[in-house]
């Protein structure tokens, strides 16, 4: 019997469609160029870790394709529309973005989760879409909890809830648990891959830890001085010493 | 010590006197400071906000300039707005001088710096990151707006109750473009000011007494709001 089509499968045979696309991209910052990618795509069921040493221009990479900044120079591509001042708030509501810290805003948990749906106007039970995905983070019993009084793992949780009750086409994470305690971190990870699995969601990863990577990643960019210096699996990155340098990971 | 119990004492019979002069000074003090504040809430805050967020060129000298003019003496300022509004001044023909206006525009100019270093105080004590996470969650420019405003609304109180406060207690701009005119422009301060000039210390004294009430009244009333629920701060 034909299994369902799954986009992880798609990704592996090729047909994927591209989600997110930059071409001829070039970040400059006080007369330096900090990045120059003159292609990058990201695919439907992918989720792309973007790895290398501190300053490589990981996040600025990040910021690019989450359209929270433009370049100097190039275009990035929303599934074949190029983003604009015009339209990136539209572009920007097709997405999510989780940082290294929560950035959580003054409030309850359940308040901080639909605050997205609220911004985007959403009708249809914004509430329970929020009080569902709280659930899924294991933060139930908590939604009227002011967040200033949560743990640093609990706030992660709701940022991460705050993503994905959007539905998003495309996750951005900008090292998401790089700020956690090692117990809670594994506690999260375990959570977020299970999730990010039964979602299939399409995701960037911005990390410095290659657990995380083997644990998430269907293909991976090493960055550095800018520049996209290599990319491939999990496996193939793990295993070139080179790379690995370059990655600022052995 | 017997003088202030007098004033004192001067003060409260002033007061239960319903002496209606001196209501008709204290009212004009709240109504001309209070819009004054208004309005330089109306110009600063938005001025604030637009200098803590946004990255421009000069961006440093103006901030520079908003810090030096938080500490502008009223005196200077009434120099200036009198020179602009006398007859033969560029705004001579508006008729303002010694006008409650005039105090009012002297007093705009006074608090709009403090209220505009405040906010961006306010605002550049959230998490720099935080703009581009409510950028991220899909804001659209007036919903950014109000959330960063929403996020720094303790500040923005303090800015009002800086604004407020320097302009209540303000006496050389009141006096320079207002010129103390009983049942026009006299306030407050002005009055302290002609009755220590003639000696009557008790009077000045009860005066005083009413301006301190009713700046700790307004101050205290923003205080409770502010205080009222506390703020993320982890």
């Amino acid at each position: 019997m034909a299994r369902a089509a799954n986009p992880r499968d798609q990704v592996a045979a090729g047909d994927a469609r591209e989600i997110i696309a930059g071409s001829d991209i070039r970040v400059v910052r006080q007369g330096k160029e900090i990045l120059v990618v003159p292609n990058i795509a990201v695919r439907e069921g992918e989720v792309v870790a973007v790895i290398g040493p501190n300053g490589a221009g990981k996040s600025t990479l990040l910021a690019v394709l989450a359209c929270l900044d433009f370049p100097e120079r190039g275009r990035v591509f929303f599934r074949g529309t190029e983003v604009t001042k015009r339209n990136v708030v539209e572009i920007r509501r097709r997405m999510s973005v989780v940082f290294q810290e929560p950035l959580l805003l003054d409030g309850t948990v359940l308040e901080n989760v639909e605050l997205g749906l609220r911004l985007r106007g959403v009708r249809d039970g914004p509430r329970a879409r929020a009080v569902e995905w709280i659930r899924r983070f294991g933060l139930t019993g908590k939604e009227g909890q002011a967040v200033h009084t949560l743990s640093g793992g609990e706030a992660q949780r709701v940022a991460l809830a705050r993503a994905f009750v959007l539905n998003p086409e495309v996750l951005f994470l900008d090292e998401p648990f790089s700020s956690l305690d090692s117990i809670a971190r594994q506690e999260l990870l375990r959570d977020f891959r299970r999730i990010i699995r039964d979602t299939g969601v399409t995701a960037v990863l911005v990390t410095h830890d290659f657990l995380e990577v083997r644990l998430l990643a269907t293909r991976v960019l090493v960055l550095s001085r800018g520049r996209i210096e290599a990319e491939g699996t999990p496996e193939s990155i793990s295993n070139d010493p080179l790379w690995g340098r370059l990655a600022g990971l052995h | 010590m017997d003088l202030i119990w007098r004033g004192l004492a001067r003060g409260v019979k002033l007061l239960l006197s319903g002496d209606p002069e001196i209501y008709e000074i204290a009212f004009l003090t709240l109504r001309v400071s209070g819009l004054a504040t208004l309005v330089s809430l109306v110009l600063g805050v938005p001025a604030g906000l637009f200098l803590a967020v946004r990255k421009f060129r000069f961006r440093r000298a103006l901030v520079g300039a908003v810090n030096t003019a938080m500490g502008l003496p009223p005196t200077v300022v009434g120099l200036w707005v009198a020179i602009f509004l006398w007859r033969s001044g560029p705004l001579g023909a508006l008729g303002l001088m010694y006008t409650p206006t005039a105090i009012v525009i002297a007093q705009v100019l006074i608090a709009t710096p403090v209220v505009t270093g405040f906010t961006m105080a306010s605002v550049q004590q959230l998490d720099p990151k935080l703009p581009r996470q409510i950028l991220a969650l899909g804001a659209s420019p007036l919903q950014f707006w109000w959330l960063v405003i929403r996020e720094c609304r303790f500040g923005l109180l303090a800015a009002v109750m800086a604004g407020f406060g320097a302009v209540i207690s303000e006496v050389g701009a009141s006096m320079a473009v207002g010129g103390n005119v009983r049942h026009h422009t006299r306030v407050l301060t002005t009055a302290i000011v002609l009755e220590v000039n003639k000696g009557n210390f008790d009077v000045a004294l009860a005066l005083s007494f009413i301006l301190m009430t009713l700046a700790y009244a307004v101050t205290f009333a923003l205080t409770v709001v502010q205080q009222r629920k506390r703020r993320y701060v982890t």
